[in-house]
């Protein structure tokens, strides 16, 4: 076990260097002179030049490729001329929002899910099974932006339940309590869609795992349908719904760009809208180069919790 | 005595292997190894062996679908790993293949009618007015009706589906066709009828049989000459009167032994055992660990096919090959 | 069991169709789906306003207004126009993109399944870096490079997607690149272009359809969403999602102007996921004939049908009249047509036929374990040392499996669950019936398994089923069958998936356990090579009824039935390869559509006319023998 992890953590460096690649070229694909772009209303001659000299940027691209990497594993990614200031600096801030916003959101979207979707195929065809596929339908139907204005509406300015944006009250505040109590609706927003993801395919899951020999063996020996169920088909659906919850946190840490936006959380996802605008290329760049680096981490985390789960994985 | 059809020299595939990034030797697994024999035009040469004998690999090499790592099959004189390099279809016109499954061989999305002429077409270039007429002519040999062309093959059950594959292999107009397992996926009712079938056909179109199988008494019915393999290689082979009569080897005699027959006593293998690990495979006869003579020599040495001669072309890899008297074809030994 | 449920169909087409109509909620979503596509269509031949045009006296107008049916945005603007507009814009990019992101994935996918090997590495590593980003943040990704704009926000999405694609059809191709059927499109002569597109295409089609559908709407939802956050369309183009985006700068006093985009994309991901389901259900063969119901945990009975219990036998076993059918669709399939059948203590009965003929679901149905839906027990009567089994409680019948009654299965890799230790396995088996603690029951299950002379068994406890060879899996299940000495022990096919010297091995450990334990054992199989190695008594079954019945050696040196007589002929017997095989013509009849009279008569060489008319009976020959035949083989005249 401890070999197949280290294995997967020796795997995982050639992800992470292929995607600081992408990260790379996305500011060579700019079109026009790259200085100036990623300056753009701070573009004087000096500052072009002095960025020119910073970056490399006369040199050949691998050269480049390889100054930037330099830069990058002494963490530095560069200045935000927008902001004035480090971009690592913003970044890792606004990083540890977005991870309390989507580290949330899955733990919602990962036990909502799993007990609709057995709920769901346990009780096939009947009325739980119906409203479960209702609501599931409806949840991967609904915009998440739209589903959050909705609930700011209802629940923030009409029934005053919740604060309607922010991570903490202005005033004072600022302890978990007061996290938690600015958490809720978009916490809840952002898992909708993932929450129906998987309670779909737990009930495919189940359903095809009820079906395995394996199964009728456990009713063969006499096993209690209650144990056939929850120990038996789930920990064998399970196997199968593990890697779809790590594709969840992709779709979780993407979306927290609209939820952010939305409930004005002051997340990395926001902060990519606003430096996509104002076109910070290098803010952007080290946005993007955090969330997918601890995506890839989140996937891996699925894949050895998976090979935990089952052990024909393990070699 | 008459040129072989097909000569297999040496013969040995091995999957896997090759070098890590890192220089390190990957393990590999000798699916076949050193394998030599001829098939002769108009026998029936049965291939017979359990679960991972490498009989299947071997039918693939014959075919052209695989190449072998080492050693070569000829085809009247010419290397057919080279031919199908070049170019596939000069093989296939001369050798067939008939699968084990067949609903897995028929494609489902195809109508009979395009799964027979893609043979014609491809492999003969017949036109149309020709394609039509040898259609009929191949139902017909298979016992078909015309009007099943335009059907899809899960409306078949088995042996039609069989049928229609071996209508298939036919179209090609081969001299050779391996047939994989035929009947093991089929009805025992069924498989009586395609094996009486094959042999109406061999006859018909003088053809040249390989039929590989792991059930003993299907391989003695249809058989002229039996290879029996083992872990890789050939243990044993030769007439199949002669090899079924005359075991010179220790596997065919737990093989024959161990075959269930009605009215047979259960007899029960005296040592138990599996294969071999196949990544780590023993110096000496892969068989010893389960063989009643193995002996230290057995063991340290691995025996060539020329160790146990019976007669002329019957001859066994065996240093002690069992004796006529050393136990009876129905002997009463079963152990409890 | 599968050769009973077996479809034929002459074509599914106009059935899918019309299986799609059937479902309401796809055919409702259908209805909604084109009634928008249609607006979206017509849109520039509609009396609709200027969609850009701005009027400030008429800002903020509610719904149902003068002239404005759903009033106007915060720049005076009419919805209703720009909505029909939105419509349109959304719709052709979330199509565009899903054309472009079907096309480029299920291209890379194809070449990467079939071509396998270092080209498949190749491609699938690049859409592995792909996937590595987070969704959305990719598509945002490359429209900060290319800049915000609509065109830029359609290909974002369709580049984001191709990895779901690349991958599900990848890995079907996959599935496809290794049936048969594939290298005998190379042995026909085919070239590798001409079978993908020839034999793999078609066979993918359908799940690059059902890929589509499911996405469609996601691509919707995404388009959207980069409009919503300003980068997508471009002011003052309308789209669904820039008009939302707009509406919400002035959601808490006009909340209408963000309420009905956000309604508008709603219904139409709604409408598209709803038809994306039933077309998914149609297309996807595993939900055909219901593959995709759930078995429940006991065979359903029809009380109103089953018989009372028979009197006391003193029989392990007792079946009477045993009938089960199969639900599929419209059609009933007979499997098991009134089957009796009885045990002695001690004794082994093999119950003999082919596939198809009711022996597999006669075993099963005896603990409830035929699969409801679609199967049920549909009249008879079970008895178990005289217990009525049918009119058992569902807990009752718990207790008795396993414990009583133990099954032996025929393929040991699935029949053992992959994910516990077989050790795990064993103990659960033995608590399940007796008040033993984890360490004890550990204790017994290794006895058990030394029992089945499994070599190390300490340490084979801790093996997962995967580690272990078929004929070891199989002792395995048998040491699990005889956890809690059952009495009766019901063994499907145990050694058909084993090879000959390990199937030798196997029978040889039943035999010498029956012995040692004196439990019976029913024992199925098609083999009467096995039959007359483990066997006292022989049932034979055809077209789900019991043919002939007697012992053994009667049944194998002197059959009475046709039938029996047929089987045993066709089978070629080791040490006489001369002899030409007495092929049995023609197939069994349907399950769902058997004969008058005798259903073997069709493929009798001895039939009579009588044989068609009515019901045979199961005549008695004396000596405990019995056939269903009018006119039995020479020697048995009734």
């Amino acid at each position: 076990m401890a070999t197949y992890v280290a294995k997967r953590l020796l795997a995982v460096i050639p992800v992470l260097l292929g995607l600081s690649i992408i990260v790379f070229l996305m500011m060579t694909l700019i079109p026009g002179d790259p200085a100036t772009a990623i300056l753009g209303n701070y573009a004087t001659p000096e500052n072009v030049a002095r960025l020119n000299a910073q970056l490399g940027l006369d040199k050949p691209l691998p050269q480049q490729y390889l100054i930037w990497l330099g830069n990058l594993l002494q963490g530095d990614l560069g200045r935000s001329f927008a902001l004035n200031r480090p971009v690592l600096d913003e970044v890792m801030e606004r990083f540890s929002a977005t991870l309390v916003l989507a580290g949330a959101a899955l733990l919602l979207c990962a036990v909502l899910g799993l007990i609709a979707g057995i709920v769901s195929a346990v009780n096939q065809f009947g009325w739980a099974d119906r409203i479960i596929t209702l609501f599931v339908l409806i949840g991967i139907s609904t915009p998440s932006f739209f589903l959050g204005l909705m609930l700011i509406l209802g629940f923030a300015v009409n029934l005053r339940w919740f604060p309607p944006s922010g991570m903490y009250a202005i005033y004072g505040g600022g302890d978990l309590p007061d996290l938690l109590y600015h958490l809720v609706l978009p916490a809840f927003t952002l898992a909708a869609v993932a929450t129906g993801v998987i309670a779909r395919l737990t009930r495919t899951a189940m359903l095809e795992v009820l079906r395995q020999d394996f199964i009728r063996t456990a009713r063969a020996k006499g096993v209690s349908e209650r144990r056939v169920i929850c120990v038996h088909a789930f920990k064998a659906a399970l196997v199968s719904v593990i890697p779809v919850i790590g594709i969840q946190a992709g779709f979780v840490l993407g979306g927290a760009v609209y939820i952010e936006t939305v409930f004005q959380w002051p997340g990395i996802g926001a902060m990519l809208v606003n430096a996509i605008s104002t076109r910070d290329i290098l803010l952007v760049q080290g946005g993007v180069l955090v969330v997918a680096a601890s995506y890839v981490l989140f996937n891996l985390a699925a894949d050895v919790a998976q090979s935990l789960l089952d052990p024909r994985l393990r070699r | 005595m008459t040129a072989p059809l097909i000569r297999i020299d040496a013969v040995e595939r091995i999957f896997g292997g090759g070098r890590t990034l890192f220089g390190r030797m990957k393990p590999g697994v000798h699916a076949v190894q050193n394998v030599s024999l001829d098939i002769y035009p108009g026998e029936t040469l049965g291939i017979v062996g359990e679960s991972g004998c490498g009989k299947s690999t071997l039918a693939r090499i014959l075919i052209g679908l695989d190449a072998p790592t080492g050693g070569t099959v000829r085809f009247k004189g010419e290397d057919i790993a080279a031919i199908t390099r070049k170019d596939f279809n000069r093989v296939a016109r001369r050798i067939q293949y008939v699968f084990q499954d067949p609903v897995s061989s028929l494609n489902p999305r195809k109508t009979v009618r395009a799964i027979l002429e893609a043979p014609l077409k491809r492999l003969r270039g017949l036109g149309r007015r020709e394609r039509e007429a040898r259609l009929n002519e191949l139902l017909d040999a298979v016992n078909l009706r015309t009007e099943f062309l335009e059907r899809y093959p899960h409306e078949f059950s088995g042996g039609q589906a069989q049928r229609i594959a071996i209508a298939r292999a036919l179209a090609a107009g081969p001299d050779l066709i391996v047939l994989d397992e035929p009947v093991s996926a089929l009805d025992v009712s069924v498989q009586a009828q395609v094996l009486n079938l094959l042999e109406d056909l061999k006859g018909r179109f003088g053809l040249t049989y390989v039929f590989i199988s792991h059930d003993l008494s299907v391989v003695e019915s249809v058989s002229d000459r039996v290879a029996v393999m083992y872990f890789g290689r050939i243990a044993e082979i030769g007439p199949s009167r002669s090899i079924f009569a005359d075991p010179h080897h220790h596997y065919t005699r737990l093989l024959l032994d161990t075959a269930p027959a009605p009215g047979r006593p259960l007899h029960a293998p005296g040592t138990e055992g599996d294969l071999p690990d196949p990544y780590d495979p023993p110096k000496g006869c892969a068989f010893a660990a389960r063989c009643p003579a193995a002996d230290e020599l057995c063991r340290s040495e691995r025996p060539g096919l020329d160790a146990a001669v019976a007669n002329e072309g019957h001859s066994a890899a065996c240093f002690h090959p069992p004796g006529k008297a050393a136990a009876g074809r129905h002997s009463r030994n079963e152990k409890t | 069991m599968s050769g009973v449920i077996s479809t034929r169909r002459a074509s599914d087409r106009p059935d899918a169709v019309r299986l799609m109509l059937n479902n309401r909620l796809a055919t409702g979503g259908l209805v909604v789906l084109v009634a928008m596509v249609t607006l979206a269509l017509l849109t520039p031949l509609l009396p609709l306003h200027d969609p850009n045009a701005t009027s400030p006296a008429d800002r903020l107008m509610r719904p149902l207004s003068e002239g404005h049916l759903l009033g106007t945005d915060a720049l005076g603007r009419d919805i209703f126009s720009r909505l029909v507009w939105g419509l349109r814009v959304t719709l052709a990019v979330g199509l565009s993109a899903t054309l472009i992101a079907a096309f480029v994935g299920s291209a890379v996918g194809l070449v990467a399944g079939y071509a396998g090997g270092r080209t498949d590495n190749v491609l699938m590593r690049g859409i592995d870096m792909l996937m590595a980003f987070p969704y959305i943040l990719l598509a945002l990704a490359i429209v900060a490079v290319l800049g915000p704009g609509l065109i830029n926000a359609l290909y974002a999405i369709a580049v984001v997607n191709i990895p779901f694609f690349a991958r599900n059809i990848r890995g079907v191709t996959l599935g496809l690149a290794r049936r048969d059927f594939v290298d005998a499109a190379r042995l026909s002569g085919k070239s590798h272009a001409r079978i993908l597109s020839t034999e793999i295409l078609p066979n993918v089609a359908p799940v690059i359809v059902v890929t589509m559908s499911t996405t469609v709407g996601w691509m919707i939802l995404e388009t959207a969403g980069l409009s919503f956050l300003g980068l997508g369309a471009q002011p003052p183009q309308a789209d669904l999602g820039s008009m939302l985006g707009d509406g919400r700068r002035v959601l808490f006093n006009a909340p209408h102007v963000a309420l009905i985009p956000g309604i508008a994309i709603f219904l139409l991901v709604m409408s598209i996921n709803l038809f994306g389901d039933g077309v998914r259900d149609v297309l996807d063969p595993r939900l055909k004939s219901g593959a995709l119901t759930r078995p429940i945990g006991r065979t359903a009975i029809d009380r109103s049908a089953t018989d009372a219990p028979i009197a006391k036998s003193g029989n392990v076993l007792d079946v009477s009249g045993l009938k089960a059918q199969f639900d599929v669709g419209s059609r009933t399939l007979h499997a098991v047509d009134g089957v009796d059948l009885s045990l002695a203590p001690g004794e082994t009965l093999g119950i003999v036929g082919e596939s198809g003929s009711g022996k597999s679901v006669t075993a099963m149905a005896i603990m409830g374990l035929v699969p409801t839906p679609p199967g049920r027990i549909a009249g008879g009567a079970i008895q178990l040392n005289g217990e009525d089994l049918l009119a058992a409680t569902d807990e009752r019948i718990r207790q008795l499996r396993g414990g009583a009654v133990s099954h032996v299965f025929q393929d040991p890799l699935s029949t053992l669950h992959p994910l516990f230790t077989v050790g795990d396995q064993i103990v659960e088996a033995i608590r399940a019936h007796q008040p033993l603690n984890h360490r004890k029951a550990r204790e017994r299950a290794r006895e058990l398994l030394a029992l089945v002379r499994i070599p190390n068994a300490q340490s084979r406890l801790d093996a997962y089923p995967h580690e272990l060879s078929g004929g070891m899996r199989q002792r395995v299940v048998i040491a699990m069958a005889l956890a809690n000495d059952a009495g009766l022990l019901i063994a499907d096919e145990p050694t058909t998936a084993l090879d000959v010297t390990v199937q030798a091995q196997i029978l040889t450990l039943i035999n010498r356990l029956r012995r040692d334990k004196g439990a019976s054992i029913l024992f199925i199989t098609h083999d009467f090579g096995v039959v007359s190695a483990i066997c006292d008594r022989v049932a034979v079954m055809y077209a789900g009824r019991i043919v002939e019945t007697g012992t053994t050696a009667q049944i194998l040196n002197d059959p009475a039935h046709p039938y029996t007589r047929k089987l045993i002929d066709c089978v070629p017997v080791l040490g006489k390869p001369d002899r030409r095989l007495d092929a049995i013509e023609g197939l069994p009849p349907p399950a769902d559509d058997l004969p008058d009279g005798c259903a073997f008569a069709p493929r009798c060489p001895y039939a009579r006319p009588d044989c068609r008319k009515d019901d045979v009976p199961l005549f008695d020959l004396g000596d405990e023998r019995g056939a269903r035949c009018l006119f039995p083989l020479a020697g048995h005249a009734s």
